[in-house]
């Protein structure tokens, strides 16, 4: 019995996530404003944990603990602490004007907005395949990080069943029952359900965060003697300092990847939810502590199990290190168990709101503008919705059969494809002369040198350019170049076409002076 | 935003700062332990994280977009044209 406890825990958290599902549900207004926005009733601690929970996915504990693993503590100042700072900078300098002028205007999806505002149709069927397609790569780091822990955690337990992983719970079975979970709450209770489930699993993955941190420190005779161990361990390029393993110029030129959090379309929806504007305080201030609560430790585990001397298990990647520790390390199945429903709740808590972002994207910019406003009822959007929802994650689900990508550099590249269309959205709401031909140029551009440099990675690698003028293990992350790439088409495009019209500059530039002289 | 006044410039010249101080090259190849378990390039990044709070609260209590915020709360008037 006790080998399966930690199974048997996981199983009833599953459940328990269903029943939130289904409580939040009776709250559910049957409107499809109610199931895409939530009525914008959303306060401000719950907006925090879902747009924390949102951004914080396999990438950040799984993945930042198998890139520690390898690459030491640097992990943190490449990802975590530019995180705390640009991302906060996006919710308070963007998201809050986005929130404003989508609660104004009643916007539901980006595409929506950009249309609008770049007075342009073709933008939207063209943004929207882009923004799904780079959202797929996202999803899929969040399967491939549980099947890897989970695989981790259940080495041995089923030796018979699933003797071609050493009788570990393959991938493709923790895939199949992560996306059903997901799904059927996500599908009960639109997106109130998916903030209420996000909000209860960044507590719980945070605070299983700290336990595991304690109870795998314990096990290495405290946090103390775990570095130590590190330190004594390493060769000229110890896993406690960055010489040897992150280059000055990938170091610096990584502040360009959380940007990012700009034009994830799941986050623009998320924004849409506040109650109002100062709803958006708790998150802006507290989003880089909530950070660095659950990065430091991640961080820790990763030496720490390279100093000790942890493994992956045959076939697998660093990917599994996290549940790699959490079996070996933590001798109570109850808490392994507990450990692990944890890390799966950080990665449910970023697929929940996935799912929901592509249902409404195809909803409202496809299906609504093919078949016009009045002919769809509101069941059927929502049936719409639903039914995208269900083939995107099939396509991901078959994507992640045959993957074996390491999540960290998986989700940056994820990652770069958002932030290079960050100038998008800062010019749709800091410069008026920005045109629709401009932003549809520099999508074309993006689209280009991102797919050029992806395949040059190898589809997904780890890759710096430049690397023969700044050194083998130096160089400038692709993030940079196609972001600045972005940039440049958008300014240049936009001062040889014509500008945007008065009524749209009026509509989306409020002239707040004027507005209360004439009142 | 609000246009700038001197709380909103200073906010900005924290951020210029803070921008510039992530690049700490200074604990490059330092292996040194603080707090006897925190090497000492994870310790400074994490109270780097602390001071973006800091800067963010700063910028909400002294910047805060409220003639944005007056705006959108006024009666929605256009929908979006789908």
């Amino acid at each position: 019995m006790t080998p399966y406890i930690p199974l048997l825990v996981i199983g009833g958290y599953l459940i328990g996530l269903l029943i939130l599902g289904l409580v939040s549900n009776m709250f559910f207004r049957g409107t499809s404003g109610d199931y895409f926005v939530a009525s914008r009733s959303i306060g401000p601690f719950m907006l925090l944990m879902s747009v924390f929970g949102t951004t914080m996915t396999a990438f950040a504990l799984v993945g930042s603990t198998g890139k520690a693993y390898n690459t030491g503590i640097g992990v943190y100042g490449l990802m975590a602490s530019w995180s705390g700072l640009i991302h906060s900078a996006c919710f308070f300098l963007v998201g809050i004007k986005l929130w404003a002028i989508g609660k104004r205007y009643g916007y539901t999806t980006q595409c929506q907005f950009f249309r609008d505002r770049f007075e342009s149709p073709a933008l939207g069927y063209m943004l929207f395949p882009v923004l799904v397609a780079l959202i797929i790569p996202y999803l899929l780091i969040g399967l491939l990080g549980a099947g890897a822990v989970v695989r981790g955690l259940t080495i041995k337990m089923f030796p018979e069943v699933f003797a071609s992983t050493n009788g570990a719970i393959p991938p493709w079975l923790t895939g199949l029952v992560i996306c059903g979970v997901v799904l059927t709450y996500v599908f009960v209770g639109g997106v109130r359900s998916t903030v209420w489930a996000n909000t209860f699993q960044t507590l719980v993955f945070m605070l299983t965060g700290i336990i595991a941190f304690f109870m795998i420190a314990k096990a290495l005779g405290g946090p103390s003697a775990a570095t130590r161990i590190v330190g004594e361990h390493s060769d000229k390029h110890s896993l406690l300092m960055r010489e040897g393993h992150i280059g000055r110029w990938q170091f610096f030129t990584y502040l360009f990847v959380p940007l990012s959090v700009g034009m994830f379309p799941h986050l623009f929806q998320h924004w849409l939810t506040a109650r109002s504007a100062k709803t958006f305080r708790l998150t802006v201030i507290f989003h880089p502590i909530c950070i660095m609560i659950v990065w430091v430790p991640c961080v820790l585990i990763g030496i720490w199990a390279a100093g000790k001397g942890l493994a992956p298990p045959p076939g697998a990647n660093q990917n599994a290190i996290l549940g790699v520790a959490v079996k070996r390390l933590v001798a109570s199945p109850w808490l392994a168990g507990l450990l692990t429903a944890g890390i799966l709740a950080a990665i449910m808590s970023s697929l929940d709101s996935q799912f929901m972002c592509v249902g409404s994207m195809f909803t409202n910019d496809i299906a609504i503008r093919i078949c016009g406003p009045k002919l769809l009822s509101d069941r059927q959007k929502l049936n719409l919705a639903r039914g995208f929802v269900v083939f995107v994650v099939v396509v991901t689900y078959l994507i992640s059969l045959i993957t074996t990508k390491h999540i960290f550099d998986l989700a940056v590249w994820c990652f770069s494809g958002y932030a290079a269309l960050f100038p998008i959205v800062l010019a749709a709401v800091y410069w008026k002369r920005a045109t629709g031909p401009a932003v549809i140029a520099a999508v074309f551009v993006t689209v280009a040198v991102w797919t050029f440099l992806f395949k040059q990675s190898g589809y997904g690698g780890e890759y710096l350019l430049f690397s023969h003028w700044f050194g083998e293990t130096d160089g400038i992350m692709p993030v940079a170049v196609i972001t600045i790439a972005c940039f440049l088409t958008l300014v240049v495009v936009s001062w040889i076409t014509s500008p945007p019209s008065a009524q749209t500059v009026r509509k989306f530039f409020p002239d707040f002076k004027r507005e209360q002289t004439t009142q | 935003m609000n246009p700038p006044n001197k709380a909103a410039k200073f906010i900005w010249l924290l951020a210029v700062v803070l921008f510039i101080l992530h690049q700490d090259y200074w604990w490059w190849s330092d292996q040194s332990i603080v707090f006897g378990f925190l090497p000492i390039g994870l310790a400074y990044h994490a109270i780097y994280s602390l001071l973006a709070a800091l800067l963010w609260a700063l910028a909400v209590k002294f910047t805060w977009p409220t003639a944005w915020e007056a705006w959108a709360d006024e009666q929605d008037q256009e929908r979006p044209r789908n």
